[in-house]
């Protein structure tokens, strides 16, 4: 990183310029405390049937969001909702990071063969409707969490190579590349070095843009049904399971619904104006 | 008949921003004689590019004109309304800019662009409109004008372009050219060309010129006034013989300095010690006292008035006029 | 032209590609396919008969070559569940998705070009700063939730639209077309405002003024012109995500489309088929990227030169 792109630094910025941003972040990380003390912030288990008679019950004193189709809270699904989507969101955009950024790296600066086959897998991967290309990767795999996580990432890695590469496209003919490169650094050294350190702003702007994209995408699946599976609460299936009462009990899919506006909106937010502060030339894509 | 195409009277013009109101033109008047061509020469960010968008009223947001007059013989340009100077623009008073590369549509085929100038301001049909452009391709020394006519901008040389840019500003006939910085992006060969061009125009279409530039060269070359500006002022305006043989301004002699003088064989390059000021944070008093050899106490305390020291011949500064 | 057949080129061996990994994909699930595809109670001699038939004791290349040439002889193969040739299901419901998606891109083109277009000439504004919030606001609600509150507000409170559009001609429309298109709107919207803010900053423009044009027709003239360049790169991008969402909308609007019908081929189980929709879509997308890109070089003459 550049001097002008300490972590301090960038903070101070985005706090002076873009209080909106702050504010998202603000959000979000009320998002993940919620998350963490989902237990002790809820007195009953997110499958437990609180009161079997009293089902789809309005909001109350007890239950804050009011219950279920089988009676269980909905407040505390909502919770441990929260949980899934935010691992939904960052673990799979970590991995899709991490191996975009070493096969872009890899492609942009060796070239030749390894980035026609990179890229062209790339083409290929980012030619599919990504729900569409999704929904195979989780028929596939079969249900479950983990594979949720697979499938998005292997989703995303594509893009992620490919402004990568851009990136290391122009960094290689940078003046220090070349000087390490004369001076018999090898490639590897150079790679991990020099290429990667530079395209970390990107990454960041990215990575805070692709997990809103990675919810999103979780909640679509579990939606149609394809993704987390029952008993397990996540906003989509709640989203899902809550339409059938859309008509008597609008809030049983509007609550989840709203929640995942909320969190997708915080990050873009955020996003943006990280993408303002450190990467002024990310803003024409 | 009137004798000035322009007159020019006490404009002042701002950029207004987060900081505050900042006066890039400030208190400029000056007249443009009918068939004359005159020189505005400054450093950059003197304020002559914003003079010269104070008058096509085309400043960038967000700046404005504050007050003053701009009348185009006897026709007062600060009152109209935005249609109606849409109408003097290209057809009373046209504009070109420095860069022919930037300032040309990269999408539309340079014949059209000129075309289009014709056939906002004149009833006539598209077929007599190319005519016109042909005619007026040929006229501003565009070889093989129909074929230029189907290019694209990215197809000519700088040069061509440059022409390409002088045929739509002089294709109506205007009244007044304004020429800001016109040959800066081109080579010295091109730019002689491209002078002697603009000096013939005047001579047969009759248009009043108005040349900004920070060469003294060029301006030298062409221009029948000159005005200099420093800081948002006029601060020695003069015919050009009179301004070259007798400088009064220090800042004046300083730019004259700063030019290399084959004559002279100097080795060494005289400049201007310091930088333009900052517009939004002016000295007290005169503006070029901090870069001023020869500043005495009265520079510090208030601004210099624009004096005449000697017929047609006005400074702004403290000694200079006591010096007469 | 060699540009535009290498391009070509290059679209039939990612269209090969794609074929190949669907392929490979629904045929490594664990299980064979076979039993899941008939239950668990169908008899030996049946399931090696019903093998033999689809071909799939052939070793693999020999399965994709057949698979391949059938598609190039318009034979994508025949839906399990259904007991219908896919080509057939999918040449039954592209027309309700075709119908959806062109009306999403209209609304989202419309809505989008034009609120970009506001907000850019009018750059910091209250209409812009209104504008941007609203479209990060559309890039950032689920297409589901979109179409629920418009199909709980409008078409059950105030009762203006048909809940499901299966049969309700084009009025039916209205509301997935909406929802589906919101998404792209905002996107569309925002990379609007950007191109064109900065085209508005360009010299050509103040030329354009000095000419004596008005403000108007500067922007559609001369502006536009060049601002729409980048947007219409985004347009296959859009196709792509506006598939994506229909399969969203025509689940909640009861549509029969292609979205719904590789739905109904997941949850029955059915590779022909699930093969044949996700197939046709991808090859839609990718045939968008070239009309995108021979387009991008139609109207931008210094590309076009090199064509």
């Amino acid at each position: 990183m550049t001097e002008q792109n300490t972590f301090r630094s960038v903070l101070c910025r985005l706090c002076r310029e873009n209080k909106l941003a702050v504010f998202s972040a603000g959000v979000i990380l009320l998002f993940v405390v919620l998350a963490i003390l989902a237990p002790v912030l809820t007195p009953y288990g997110y499958d437990e049937i609180v009161n079997a008679a009293n089902r789809l019950a309005p909001p109350s004193a007890e239950h804050w969001m009011g219950t279920d189709e089988v009676g269980r809270d909905v407040l505390t699904r909502m919770l441990y909702g929260s949980r899934i989507s935010l691992l939904v969101g960052i673990v799979p955009t970590v991995v899709s990071m991490l191996a975009g950024a070493v096969l872009g790296i890899l492609a942009g600066y060796l070239g030749g063969r390894v980035d026609s086959i990179i890229m062209r897998l790339a083409d290929i991967m980012l030619a599919f409707p990504s729900m569409l290309l999704a929904m195979v990767i989780m028929y596939t795999l079969g249900d479950g969490i983990i594979n949720i996580f697979l499938a998005l990432a292997l989703v995303n890695w594509a893009s992620v190579a490919r402004i990568v590469r851009a990136e290391t496209l122009k960094l290689r003919e940078a003046e220090y590349v070349e000087a390490a490169r004369s001076i018999g650094v090898g490639r590897f050294t150079i790679m991990r070095r020099h290429i990667l350190p530079n395209c970390i702003p990107s990454l960041i702007v990215l990575f805070t843009l692709n997990i809103p994209s990675a919810i999103l995408s979780e909640s679509s699946l579990s939606f149609l049904g394809l993704g987390i599976q029952k008993p397990m609460a996540s906003w989509g299936l709640m989203v899902n399971t809550g339409r059938q009462y859309l008509y008597t009990n609008p809030w049983l899919s509007l609550a989840p619904s709203v929640a995942i506006m909320l969190i997708v909106l915080a990050f873009n937010f955020l996003g943006d104006g990280l993408r303002d502060v450190l990467d002024p030339h990310l803003k024409k894509q | 008949m009137e004798k000035t195409t322009l007159n020019v009277e006490h404009l002042c013009a701002s950029f207004f921003t987060d900081h505050g109101e900042i006066r890039a033109v400030n208190d400029v008047s000056f007249q443009v004689p009918k068939r004359s061509i005159i020189g505005i020469v400054g450093e950059s960010g003197c304020g002559k590019s914003m003079t010269a968008r104070s008058i096509m009223r085309l400043i960038k947001y967000p700046g404005k004109i504050v007050s003053g007059s701009i009348s185009l013989v006897g026709k007062e340009l600060t009152a109209l309304s935005e249609t109606e100077m849409s109408n003097v623009r290209g057809e009373e008073i046209s504009l070109i800019f420095q860069e022919p590369m930037t300032s040309l549509n990269p999408v539309m085929k340079v014949g059209k662009q000129v075309r289009e100038v014709v056939l906002l301001h004149r009833r006539v049909t598209k077929k007599e409109a190319k005519a016109e452009v042909l005619r007026m391709f040929e006229k501003v020394g565009i070889s093989e004008p129909e074929k230029r006519y189907e290019c694209y901008p990215h197809e000519l040389s700088g040069g061509l372009r440059q022409r390409v840019m002088i045929a739509m500003a002089m294709i109506c006939r205007p009244k007044l050219l304004i020429a800001d910085e016109p040959t800066t992006a081109l080579d010295v060969t091109v730019e002689a060309q491209i002078l002697e061009l603009m000096k013939n125009l005047r001579d047969e279409i009759g248009t009043s010129i108005i040349l900004i530039s920070h060469n003294l060269g060029v301006v030298a070359e062409l221009c029948d006034y000159v005005h200099v500006m420093y800081a948002g002022r006029i601060v020695e305006q003069a015919e050009t013989f009179e301004l070259f043989d007798h400088p009064r301004h220090p800042y004046t002699v300083g730019l004259m300095n700063a030019r290399a003088s084959l004559e002279q064989q100097q080795t060494v390059l005289d400049t201007i010690p310091g930088t333009v000021p900052n517009l939004a944070a002016l000295p007290e008093g005169c503006s070029f006292a901090p870069r001023c050899a020869q500043c005495g106490g009265r520079c510090h305390e208030c601004v210099p008035e624009l004096t005449e020291v000697l017929p047609g011949h006005f400074v702004r500064c403290h000694l200079a006029q006591q010096g007469v | 032209m060699s540009n535009i057949i290498r391009r070509i080129g290059q679209t039939v061996v990612i269209l090969l590609g794609v074929a190949l990994l669907i392929f490979i994909m629904l045929r490594i699930i664990p299980g064979n396919a076979i039993v899941t595809m008939m239950g668990e109670h169908a008899n030996a001699e049946a399931i090696e008969r019903m093998t033999a038939e689809l071909g799939l004791d052939q070793p693999f290349y020999v399965q994709f070559w057949r698979y391949i040439t059938g598609v190039f002889s318009g034979d994508l193969g025949t839906s399990y569940s259904l007991n219908r040739p896919v080509g057939e299901l999918i040449a039954t419901s592209f027309p309700n998705t075709a119908r959806l998606a062109i009306a999403a891109a209209l609304f989202a083109w419309v809505l989008g070009i034009v609120c970009g277009i506001i907000a850019a000439v009018r750059k910091n504004g209250i209409l812009d700063h209104l504008f941007m919030g609203v479209s990060l606001l559309g890039v950032s609600v689920p297409v589901f939730m979109v179409a629920m509150v418009l199909q709980y507000l409008l078409a059950y409170k105030l009762d203006l639209f048909p809940i499901s559009s299966g049969n309700a001609g084009a009025i039916g429309y209205v509301l997935p077309a909406i929802a589906l298109g919101w998404n792209s709107a905002g996107s569309i919207a925002r990379l609007t405002r950007s191109t064109l803010a900065e085209v508005l900053q360009e010299d050509y423009i103040d030329t354009a003024r000095a000419k004596g044009l008005r403000r108007l027709p500067v922007i559609t003239r001369h502006a536009l012109r060049n601002a729409v360049l980048p947007v219409i790169t985004m347009m296959a991008v859009q196709l792509s995500s506006l598939l994506s969402g229909a399969v969203i909308c025509e689940t909640v609007f009861s549509i029969n489309g292609i979205g719904r019908l590789a739905v109904q081929a997941i949850e029955g189980r059915d590779i022909p088929l699930l093969q044949g929709t996700i197939l046709f879509s991808t090859a839609l997308v990718i045939l968008g990227n070239l009309v995108a890109d021979c387009l991008y070089s139609l109207l931008d003459p210094r590309i076009r030169k090199e064509v």
